[in-house]
């Protein structure tokens, strides 16, 4: 018999992956956004971004009203762990996802709607890096409820973690404008791809050689004899995939050095459910514990089963409308 | 007060103040995306560049409410968790499928095809371009149609079992939960206020430009439309509102007792108190005007039928009944302002006198945010009205809320304030610096914004070619 609970921890980590390629992009690209000039470069970096962003962030609500759906217990248990970085991620989303309509409405305050633009990127990055530390080094859980205080969320892990997925984001931000610019602007970005995929690959070595002090749980799981003939794969792969981002990239390709290191984006997010599986919550709550009744998960999976092909049919066909470089004239 | 009280209560101040915020954005754009579709469908139809005209003015705007209606919306789908995570694991799985329903057939339909809607006229063509627009307006129905039913359920909850774990586990049957009691009414009820509200607004701008230019077209157009959904759709709505009461009266009677202010029953004819001030500690309305038996007759359709009273009710089951008693009045108020610009406009039509009679537009000017102040008032009187409970009768408020401490709550209650403030309070600025611009014969995006207007100006080029 098929799990559906497996199923379903398979469709949250989908939406998760999802969000992580369609937003990562363009929260990136709010992270560099005060290194490109202002003026054309910058309206050309928003305008690659702007018909996309909406549907990009709808996989953030995905990933968090399944999570509500299908482990509700695990979500009435993290939210409340990471209260602080989640409101502080809210609150940065508001101030980014308002810039994209406020600067063109007020040009007599767009140097400050810029600033909010980048702020609240660099804000729901880092409280979405801090949160993933945070789940990883273990939360307190009792009963049925999260039982830490108001600052268990913070501790240099987790500070880690949040720089580190600055560091990413910044990345395919990078990548994504090599993809979708020309000139001076495309040139910028690649040099600071170059930069940035240096600067990932030290953060993720860190992360990772930290996450393995972090639980004997994890410890094992990746060091043990014979589970390390597979999860050595996963950095195996990962100097691969770095290797093929540099050479694409020093190749002047548009496209590939963006799925390079969406690839590597991948690898992470596989290294992350080699530790944690099959806990919904690290070390602590596992989905089976979490999962929603039966009923709950048969009359979602019909809906998801017919509604997600759909929905991202319907999203490559918008890319597709929207495919090419993007000039600072002429685009829409 | 114990800490943990301080915690609930700054938690359930944050929630109605953030929802409050964000309904007034979805008000505005469920009606705003129907009356952009029924825009460009009439200039599809006609080739009228009026109507295409109409249609580029109102984009900009709705651009605006839109984005501020995401940013503020997703806040409450994290909300759910942060701070009410006891409800949320013990509802869950009831009403996180609906919500889950709400993300894969409404939220995504319409930032899929915003993008399109927003600047894609001269990639794909106007009939498909109208496809997009259609889209949006058919998801921002659709999410109505889901967050409806969640908010319905925990108003009138049937068709669960409560599962070992203390969790509300679904029944056999899902159409009975997602189609509870209560719900049919509720969405008819919000659905027509959201058009009102448009309507109201919409009336608003185009009177505001027809007392500076009778002879503007688009002024004339816009208010002509928002004149006929005043006069249709506001009686409606009072035919609506009357079934959605007598629904309340059958499941959520305490409610009812609040809203009129029945401390005491009445064994032979309620009487139907106007106005008055309600007094919580000694359970009466002080100086009320009322009019004998007539609460009877709206709510039993009989002068004589008993109505039982908030003596009848326990105290700590009993709602805040000053709050219910005033907001419930300030909707019915404003409802009925609305039927009465409604009749004036049909009167006015008759007369042939509806673009230039200045009185007429100086009221429909007044009443332009009455739709919003209308909405807020009818959801602070529901959701007042159904305390001490959040799924009604069964989990009380206090049982709900996360285990934070009281200034992780505070922290985040002022953090939301002030930013909601700050930015909505530009966003609706802007919002009104638009609408106060005229619509013109060729009407463009903003003229000082270059790289927008190669966003919207080619297509709207696509627009004019076919309409000038």
């Amino acid at each position: 018999m098929i799990d559906l609970t497996v199923i379903w921890a398979c469709i949250i980590g989908f939406a998760i992956i999802a969000y992580v390629v369609m937003d990562g992009f363009d929260l990136g690209i709010g992270i560099l956004f005060p290194f490109f000039k202002a003026g054309k470069d910058r309206d050309t970096a928003m305008n690659s971004i702007a018909p996309v962003w909406d549907g990009n962030e709808t996989w953030l609500v995905m990933g968090v009203g399944g999570l509500l759906a299908a482990f509700p217990l695990a979500y009435a248990i993290i939210l409340p762990a990471l209260y602080a970085p989640m409101i502080a991620m809210l609150l940065g989303l508001i101030f980014r996802g308002v810039a994209f309509e406020f600067r063109w409405r007020d040009p007599a305050h767009q140097a400050f709607w810029d600033k909010a633009f980048t702020t609240g990127s660099i804000i729901a990055t880092f409280a979405q890096g801090v949160a993933l530390g945070a789940l990883l080094q273990g939360i307190s859980v009792t009963g049925r409820a999260y039982s830490g205080g108001w600052w268990e969320w913070l501790s240099p892990f987790s500070l880690i973690t949040g720089v580190g997925l600055l560091v990413g984001y910044a990345l395919l931000g990078a990548c994504w404008l090599n993809w979708k610019t020309e000139g001076g602007l495309q040139r910028q970005a690649v040099t600071y791809a170059g930069r940035l995929g240096i600067a990932l690959l030290v953060m993720i070595t860190i992360i990772s050689l930290g996450t393995l002090t972090l639980e004997a749980k994890y410890y094992e799981r990746w060091l043990s004899f014979p589970s390390i003939i597979a999860t050595a794969q996963v950095p195996l792969a990962s100097i691969i995939v770095t290797f093929l981002f540099y050479r694409s990239l020093s190749q002047k390709k548009d496209a590939q050095p963006f799925m390079w290191a969406l690839a590597l984006f991948g690898l992470c997010l596989v290294g992350l459910g080699v530790s944690i599986w099959p806990d919904i919550i690290p070390a602590r709550v596992t989905i089976w514990e979490a999962a929603a009744p039966h009923r709950s998960q048969v009359f979602m999976l019909v809906g998801a089963a017919i509604m997600i092909p759909i929905i991202l049919a319907y999203t490559a066909w918008s890319y597709w409308v929207f495919r090419g470089k993007v000039g600072a004239e002429g685009y829409h | 007060m114990l800490d943990q009280e301080w915690a609930i209560i700054l938690a359930r101040i944050q929630f109605a103040f953030t929802v409050s915020f964000h309904f007034i954005f979805p008000a505005f754009s469920i009606g705003l995306a129907s009356f952009l579709a029924v825009l460009e469908g009439l200039w599809l139809k006609t080739g009228e560049g009026v109507y295409a005209n109409l249609y580029r003015y109102w984009l900009k705007i709705f651009a605006v409410v839109f984005a501020m209606g995401v940013v503020s919306g997703i806040v409450m789908s994290y909300q759910f968790g942060t701070n009410w995570s006891v409800f949320s694991d013990k509802a869950g799985p009831v009403i996180g499928p609906l919500m889950a329903y709400e993300v894969l057939t409404a939220f995504f339909l319409e930032a899929g095809f915003l993008g399109v809607m927003l600047f894609g006229i001269n990639k794909v063509g106007r009939k498909l371009h109208f496809v997009a627009t259609l889209a949006v307006a058919v998801g921002t129905f659709v999410s109505a149609f889901w967050i409806l039913s969640v908010n319905s359920w925990m108003q009138t909850p049937v068709g669960y079992e409560i599962g070992a774990n203390g969790q509300f586990l679904p029944g056999d049957s899902w159409l009975t939960i997602i189609f509870n009691p209560s719900f049919p009414y509720r969405l008819v009820h919000t659905v027509l206020a959201a058009y009102l509200t448009t309507a109201f607004a919409v009336g608003a701008v185009g009177a505001f430009h027809l007392l500076q230019d009778r002879q503007n077209p688009g002024a004339r157009k816009m208010f002509s439309m928002a004149m006929w959904m005043a006069a249709i759709v506001a009686p409606l709505q009072v035919v609506a509102g009357d079934f959605h009461g007598i629904n309340t009266l059958e499941h959520q009677p305490t409610k009812v007792m609040a809203m009129e202010g029945h401390y005491d029953s009445h064994p032979d004819g309620a009487p139907l108190i106007l106005f008055g001030i309600p007094n919580s500690k000694e359970k009466r309305v002080d100086y009320a005007i009322q009019i004998p038996k007539a609460s009877s007759l709206i709510l039993k359709h009989d002068l004589n039928a008993p109505l039982a009273g908030l003596d009848t009710i326990p105290d700590q089951d009993e709602p805040p009944v000053p709050i219910v008693f005033w907001s419930f009045r300030i909707m019915v108020g404003l409802g009925i302002g609305m039927v009465g610009i409604g009749l004036w406009s049909l009167f006015a039509r008759a007369r042939k006198r509806l673009y230039d009679w200045p009185w007429l537009h100086r009221a429909a000017l007044v009443m332009g945010p009455s739709g919003f102040i209308a909405v807020l008032a009818g959801w602070v009187t529901t959701e007042v009205g159904r305390q001490p409970f959040t799924i009604y009768g069964v989990l009380r408020t206090v049982d709900s809320a996360s285990p934070l401490d009281a200034p992780a709550v505070a922290v985040s209650l002022m953090a939301f304030v002030v930013v909601y403030f700050a930015i909505f309070g530009m966003g609706i600025w802007y919002i009104i610096k638009l609408m106060k611009k005229p619509p013109e014969a060729h009407e463009k995006p903003l003229d000082d914004a270059p790289i927008r207007s190669s966003g919207i100006t080619p297509a709207m080029a696509v627009l004019e070619g076919s309409s000038s």
